[in-house]
C-alpha cells in the first residue's frame, strides 16, 4: 500500500504542477460558466439557467481528466520513466490504482470549484449540492480510465489530440449543455443517448433537484461505461507492461 | 559467489532470435561490460535480467532469485538506469530520489542518509530542490544514476550511462562507477569502447544475439592480435568467429 501511495503522490504532483492542467481543469470551466451565465442574463435561454448550466459545465470539465491521465501515462511510457519503475517492486495494481487515485480528488476539486462559483450566480447551496458533487465520481472514473487506456496505447501527441480536442468536443456536443439535442435531429439525440455524456449531465441535474428516482436510469449507462472502460484500461495497461 | 547466473537464457520475437541460448556468470562485485553493435541484443539481455522482459527459454538467477519465478525478489535487489534519463520532470531532484526510496520502503532516516551520500557523490547538494525538468541533460543523467543507486542495490544495470555527457561529466561519472567496484555488481552497456576498457573487469561481446565470449580487454586484444581494444572489437564484430 505504501508503494502505491508513494507512486500516487508522484502522479498527483505531476498533474497539479502543470499550469495547463490547472487552467483547463479549473479556470476554463469557470470562464465558460461566467460567459454562458452572462449570455443567459442578456438573452434568456432556459438551457443556460444556472441550475442546468452548472451541472453541464461540471460534467464537461471532467473530460479534461482523460487528457491529464492519458498524457501522464503516455509521457511516462515515452520517457522510459515507466520502464525504470517496472524494474522496481511496484506491481501492476500499484500502477493502475496509483494513476487513478489522485485524479479522483482532483475531479471532486474541479466540480467543487464549479458548484461553489455558481452559488453567487444564483445556485442554491444545500445538501443536494453535496449529492451532486459526489455524483460525478462514476463519470470521473470513466474519464480517468479512458485516459489510462489512451495513454497505454497511443503516443503523447496522439493522446493530446484525441483526448484534448476530439473527446472534449464530443463531450461538449453530445452532453446537451450547449444546445437542445432534439433540435439537431433524431440521429444526434440517439447518439447522445448511447453515450454517457448526456446521462451524466441529466443525472447531475436530477441530483441537484433532489429527484433521486430520475437519477437511476441515467446512472446505469454511466456505471456501465465506467466499468467497461476501466476493464479495457486495465487490459491495455497490462498488455503494454508485458510488451516491455 | 555469483551475482548473476544465466542458464540457456534466450529470447525470440516471433521468428526472430534476439538472444541465442546464453550461459553467463557474473561475480559479485564485478564490473561487467556488455558490448555489441546496434541490434546485437544488449538491451534485450539487460531487459531480461532486470525482469522487464520474460525469457523465451532458460532462466537467470539474479541476486539469488529467478527472474522467471521470483521477479519481485529480483526487483528488490537491483537498480536500473535506462538509456534515457527517465526522471519525473515536475518533481524536484529530492522528490525523485524519495520516490524510489518510498517504492523500496526505505525508512525516513535511511532515505535522508542515502540522499545525503548520493548528493555528495553526484554533487547534487545545490540542486536538490530544483525540478528535474529544469536541469540540463547531464545533470538529469546524474539524477537518473542516483535514482538507480539510492535503494542500495546489490546489482546495478547501467544502459549507456554516459551517453550525451560532455568529457568532464563522463570522466566524473567513470570515477563514481569505479568507486562502486567490489561493493556493487555493475552490468554496463556502452558504445564507448574506452569506457568499457577503463572500467570493467571483464567484457562480454554480443553479436547478432550470440555471446562471442567473456574476457578482459587485454585478453580480447591478445586473442585478436590487435594493439588496441577498438581494433579488437571491430575485428570481433566484423567476423563470425573469434
Amino acid at each position: 500500500m505504501k508503494r502505491m501511495l508513494t507512486f500516487a503522490k508522484r502522479c498527483a504532483k505531476e498533474i497539479l504542477r502543470d499550469p495547463i492542467h490547472l487552467f483547463f481543469g479549473s479556470v476554463f470551466p469557470l470562464i465558460l460558466l461566467l460567459l454562458l451565465h452572462t449570455i443567459q442574463k442578456n438573452i434568456p435561454v432556459s438551457l443556460f439557467e444556472i441550475g442546468s448550466l452548472t451541472p453541464g459545465i461540471t460534467v464537461f470539465s471532467l473530460s479534461f481528466l482523460t487528457l491529464f491521465a492519458g498524457t501522464l501515462v503516455a509521457k511516462d511510457r515515452e520517457s522510459a520513466f515507466l520502464q525504470r519503475l517496472y524494474t522496481t517492486p511496484l506491481t501492476a495494481f500499484d500502477f493502475i490504482v496509483g494513476y487513478t487515485l489522485p485524479l479522483l480528488p482532483i475531479a471532486l476539486g474541479q466540480a467543487a470549484v464549479c458548484y461553489l462559483a455558481a452559488v453567487p450566480l444564483g445556485l442554491p447551496l444545500s445538501i443536494r449540492t453535496l449529492h451532486a458533487l459526489l455524483g460525478i465520481l462514476p463519470m470521473a472514473l470513466f474519464h480517468i480510465a479512458l485516459g489510462l487506456l489512451c495513454g497505454s496505447v497511443l503516443s503523447v501527441k496522439q493522446t493530446s489530440s484525441l483526448c484534448g480536442a476530439l473527446l472534449t468536443n464530443l463531450a461538449a456536443w453530445l452532453s446537451g449543455v450547449w444546445f437542445d439535442l432534439s433540435l439537431a435531429g433524431e440521429w444526434l439525440k440517439t447518439a447522445a443517448d448511447a453515450l454517457p455524456f448526456l446521462h451524466a449531465v441529466e443525472a447531475e441535474k436530477a441530483l441537484l433537484q433532489g429527484s433521486f428516482e430520475t437519477v437511476l436510469p441515467h446512472a446505469l449507462p454511466i456505471l456501465l461505461y465506467a466499468g467497461l472502460t476501466t476493464a479495457a484500461a486495465v487490459f491495455f495497461f497490462l498488455r503494454q507492461m508485458k510488451q516491455q | 559467489m555469483y551475482a548473476i547466473q544465466t542458464t540457456a537464457l534466450s529470447k525470440r520475437y516471433g521468428s526472430k532470435t534476439a538472444i541465442e541460448p546464453l550461459s553467463l556468470t557474473i561475480r559479485t562485485g564485478e564490473l561487467f561490460a556488455l558490448l555489441g553493435v546496434n541490434g546485437a541484443g544488449k538491451t534485450t539481455l539487460i531487459k531480461m535480467l532486470s525482469c522487464l522482459t520474460q525469457p523465451t527459454h532458460g532462466d537467470a538467477i539474479v541476486g539469488g532469485y529467478s527472474v522467471k519465478r521470483e521477479p519481485q525478489q529480483v526487483k528488490r535487489r537491483i537498480g536500473v538506469s535506462p538509456q534515457e534519463n527517465a526522471v519525473a520532470p515536475k518533481l524536484s531532484v529530492r522528490e525523485n530520489l524519495e520516490l524510489i526510496t518510498g517504492i523500496h520502503s526505505l525508512s525516513k532516516h535511511k532515505t535522508e542518509e542515502r540522499i545525503s551520500v548520493l548528493s555528495d557523490r553526484f554533487s547534487l547538494n545545490d540542486r536538490l530542490d530544483e525540478r528535474a525538468e529544469r536541469l540540463s541533460g547531464g545533470w538529469q543523467r546524474r539524477v537518473s544514476l542516483a535514482m538507480a543507486l539510492i535503494s542500495e542495490p546489490q546489482i546495478l544495470f547501467l544502459d549507456e550511462p554516459t551517453l550525451g555527457l560532455d568529457v568532464l561529466s563522463r570522466h566524473a561519472l567513470w570515477k563514481t562507477i569505479e568507486s562502486l567496484k567490489g561493493r556493487v555488481t555493475v552490468v554496463l552497456t556502452t558504445h564507448y569502447l574506452e569506457e568499457a576498457e577503463a572500467l570493467s573487469d571483464r567484457i562480454g561481446i554480443l553479436k547478432k544475439g550470440r555471446l562471442l565470449g567473456v574476457e578482459s580487454a587485454d585478453a580480447w586484444k591478445e586473442q585478436t592480435g590487435k594493439a588496441d581494444f577498438e581494433s579488437a572489437f571491430i575485428a570481433l564484430s566484423g567476423e563470425e568467429t573469434v
